[in-house]
């Protein structure tokens, strides 16, 4: 089972909305090393039950999406494993590093590009290594794609386009650097993503030459024809309510809703103590000084005092290393988080709206089961999705308290360190 | 050092009140008293103690005291007093004389003054001073009777004032310098202090919102609650605990003020040298000056010029017995003059040498604090980051717990 221990859960993109394009692609991209994961789509489609793991697991939430609680352990830990496999590095087959951010002038405008190195050992890729520039722009096509293809699953955060309130300035380093790692996560959470890696236009942004892009950019569905749809969906949702919205989501929501708010909390106050480090370590610069000016008067006490100015040194530095360590780590990821709260909610709202045609839909013609199968499928891979990205989310979580923690800890050792060799003094 | 007050008595102010009463101006104000407690060392047989004395004294009573101990000593670097207004503070602080901290800390100030004073070997001796420890009633009056207020130099008072001294002593201008050098440094270190302790407040309790905001957050949480809500309680414990430690930052910042104001004091002798100085050398300019003006009377030339020799060469010459006259006078007040500079330069040698070895006890007096301030400040800070390691430990096992 370890081999097939690869093989994605929810097996293949949704096609259910758009003409299929992907579905398509994606199907035949796959080719002959993903034989056994075509059939277990197909076995899906038929809504069968198979000896395969995942699609038995799959299968036992189709079959209780109303009643589906997320406390129920067996799917959520079964995804877990899933979820686990792909992250470890070992099983890993395709590595992406955005970084050498250049600017480029024209005669209308000035935009930094990113260089985008792929390395893979997948067969659908006919190399194993590309290197492409891409800039902002594209990352925004690329994620309005997997939307809408993928509707119903959490697409991660793209950094914002421009950050009002740090009034930082376009074009300065700091912020580049900023994007530039955050255009790194978002990448590569996608590459993790055992459904959205394997989305073509994903591939296409990975590999194609600048002019290839832009053809195929021209091409695919036209956006007004889904925003027209998106509308009606969002009309017919308000019109009509959403009735029997499964329990577990309406927990989803009222989740979602505190969490927002509260990593939105979270947010604000890392960034308060970011500031209120930041001027105690301006005050602490002024501290250390005088001590030194001061052992200049002295005889006696002056090796006492110097020793003094230099521990206050080390705790400056200190200092330093505590804030570099929050706005690395601490301040990026909750940001992340609070953009993913902000996703997250939309994407319960698409699930409502889909849930919403499929009521309406149920209502207007109640006979076609072939529909009423189509979307009910479609729910089903939402609910896997979301509890996914729950347990997901979850295990980042934890690893990076656990990061921060052990830099606050190097901190505080640090300064006590440097005090205990003034005491011997 | 042996016979000191401090050795043969305890002594404490061991309370303060606040009190109303009239003041001298017949108008009602709010004050407080402080209550001063002494007994006896020496006589403690099988457990008996001495009785303890006891009186209460109010801050300007303090002042007065040190005022009479500074002009009846001038060559002695008399120990200041805590502070009138609450200075250097930071936010959180009051500046309110009746805030019962700012009262407290002044409470243990006035102790330290008063055995200050008890352990100088020659300022203990006082009868004054004794007198204020021990005697209620009717000790203003005492004071007042010394009639130490005619004795103050005005002069010192007025601390800007400068005196072209030709001859100080290299030492007292060093040591000058040096106060000025101490004073303004001491009081730069106090200001920044009062501000990173402010900044450091801050970052502390703002952690006390994550305790909040996790609590919060614990509540919708299923595995990660019951890490998060313990994390959070430790970051309440976090956010609590700077109290402590800047109350304690607080004694220390007292130790040091004593120190600045000490420096006042220290510049207070060498002003007083200073003035001596320059009346010796008034002293000493008037007298040739005088010599001067008897010699040209007595050979009747005129070496400078002067209003006298204009005159006589204008209205012509005096009597022979005018003359004499002015000579016999001069000679008389050359004499005085004399005597007089013979006093004032032993007077200035006695004065240098007092004063230079109360300086030389007080240098080891301040070097001894300081080093022990220093440490102590050292030694907090380490209990400071060994919390803090404590609390991060603590909360970094409920994360990972999460």
């Amino acid at each position: 089972m370890e081999a097939e221990g690869r093989v994605q859960g929810p097996p293949l993109p949704a096609g259910g909305e758009g003409p299929g394009v992907d579905w398509h692609l994606a199907a035949g991209a796959l080719g002959t090393a993903r034989g056994p994961l075509l059939a277990a789509a197909e076995v899906l489609a038929l809504d069968d039950e198979e000896d395969d793991l995942e699609v038995f697991s799959k299968d036992a939430s189709l079959a209780e999406v109303n009643s589906f609680s997320p406390s129920v352990p067996i799917s959520p830990s079964s995804m877990i494993n899933q979820y686990k496999f792909e992250d470890g590095p070992e099983l890993r087959d395709l590595f992406i590093t955005v970084d050498d951010p250049e600017s480029h002038i024209t005669a209308i405008e000035t935009f930094i590009t990113y260089r985008v190195v792929t390395k893979t050992t997948r067969g659908e890729f006919d190399s194993s290594e590309y290197e492409v520039r891409r800039r902002y722009q594209d990352f925004l096509w690329l994620k309005s794609r997997l939307e809408e293809a993928h509707p119903t699953l959490i697409i991660p955060p793209l950094p914002e386009k421009f950050i009002m309130k740090g009034m930082v300035e376009r074009f300065s380093d700091e912020f580049i650097e900023t994007r530039r790692k955050a255009l790194h996560k978002f990448l590569n959470r996608i590459a993790d993503h055992p459904t959205l890696t394997f989305n073509e236009d994903f591939k296409i942004f990975l590999t194609a030459q600048a002019w290839e892009l832009s053809s195929h950019k021209k091409q695919g569905p036209g956006l007004l024809s889904r925003m027209g749809q998106t509308v009606r969906a969002v009309a017919s949702s308000v019109r009509g309510g959403v009735r029997n919205r499964p329990e577990m989501f309406t927990e989803m929501n009222n989740y979602m809703e505190t969490f927002s708010q509260k990593i939105n909390l979270l947010d604000k106050i890392a960034h308060r103590i970011y500031k209120e480090e930041r001027d105690y370590f301006n005050e602490m610069k002024e501290y250390g000084p005088i001590h030194t000016l001061w052992s200049a008067s002295e005889e006696d006490v002056a090796d006492s005092l110097k020793g003094i100015a230099s521990c206050i040194e080390h705790c400056c530095r200190a200092t330093e290393k505590r804030m570099a360590g929050l706005s690395e780590h601490l301040l990026p990821i909750l940001h992340e988080y609070v953009l993913y709260s902000e996703i997250l909610m939309g994407v319960l709202k698409r699930r409502d709206q889909i849930q919403g045609e499929l009521d309406s839909k149920v209502d207007a013609l109640a006979n076609k089961k072939t529909e009423k199968d189509l979307f009910s499928e479609e729910i089903g891979k939402l609910e896997d999705k979301v509890e996914r990205a729950n347990n997901a989310l979850k295990a980042d979580w934890d690893r990076w308290k656990q990061n921060m923690q052990w830099d606050m800890r190097s901190t505080f050792t640090n300064v006590a360190e440097n005090n205990l060799h003034y005491y011997e003094e | 050092m042996e016979d000191c007050l401090a050795k043969k008595m305890e002594i404490t102010v061991s309370e303060a009140e606040k009190r109303t009463g009239r003041n001298a101006m017949n108008i009602q104000e709010t004050y407080t008293a402080y209550l001063i407690e002494t007994r006896a060392v020496e006589s403690q047989t099988e457990g008996q103690c001495a009785p303890v004395e006891s009186l209460w004294r109010r801050y300007s009573e303090f002042e007065l005291l040190r005022n009479y101990l500074s002009v009846t000593y001038p060559h002695i670097v008399v120990p200041p007093l805590p502070e009138k207004r609450a200075d250097f503070v930071w936010h959180k602080l009051s500046a309110d004389n009746m805030d019962p901290d700012f009262v407290e800390r002044r409470r243990i100030g006035l102790e330290n003054f008063l055995l200050r004073v008890a352990s100088h070997p020659v300022l203990c001796q006082d009868k004054i001073f004794y007198a204020f420890l021990m005697q209620e009633g009717g000790w203003k009056e005492m004071v007042n009777e010394t009639g130490f207020q005619l004795k103050a130099d005005s002069r010192l008072k007025a601390l800007n004032a400068t005196f072209r001294v030709k001859n100080p002593d290299k030492r007292f201008t060093e040591l000058k310098h040096y106060s000025d050098e101490l004073q303004s440094v001491i009081s730069h270190l106090l200001r920044v202090r009062a501000r990173v302790a402010d900044r450091l407040y801050g970052v502390y309790k703002v952690h006390g919102n994550y305790g909040r905001v996790f609590s919060e957050w614990s509540a919708i949480e299923k595995e990660m609650g019951d890490g998060l809500q313990s994390a959070g309680h430790h970051m309440d414990v976090y956010a609590a605990s700077i109290d402590d430690i800047l109350e304690e930052e607080e004694h220390y910042a007292d130790q040091l003020k004593e120190y600045l104001f000490y420096a006042e004091a220290l510049r207070a002798v060498c002003r007083k040298h200073e003035l001596m100085q320059y009346d010796l050398e008034m002293a000493a300019q008037d007298l040739t000056s005088k010599k001067q003006q008897c010699e040209e009377l007595a050979t009747g030339t005129v070496r400078t010029f002067s209003l006298k020799g204009m005159t006589s060469k204008l209205f012509g010459q005096e009597t022979p017995e005018q003359r004499e006259a002015k000579i016999k006078v001069l000679e008389e007040q050359i004499r005085e003059g004399e005597e007089q500079l013979k006093s004032k330069n032993l007077e200035g040698r006695d004065f240098v040498k007092s004063a230079w070895a109360d300086i030389e006890r007080f240098k080891e007096q301040k070097n001894h604090d300081l080093k022990e301030a220093l440490i102590s400040y050292a030694v907090m800070q380490i209990s400071m980051c060994k919390k803090g390691i404590q609390v991060w430990t603590n909360a970094k096992e409920c994360f990972s717990k999460m």
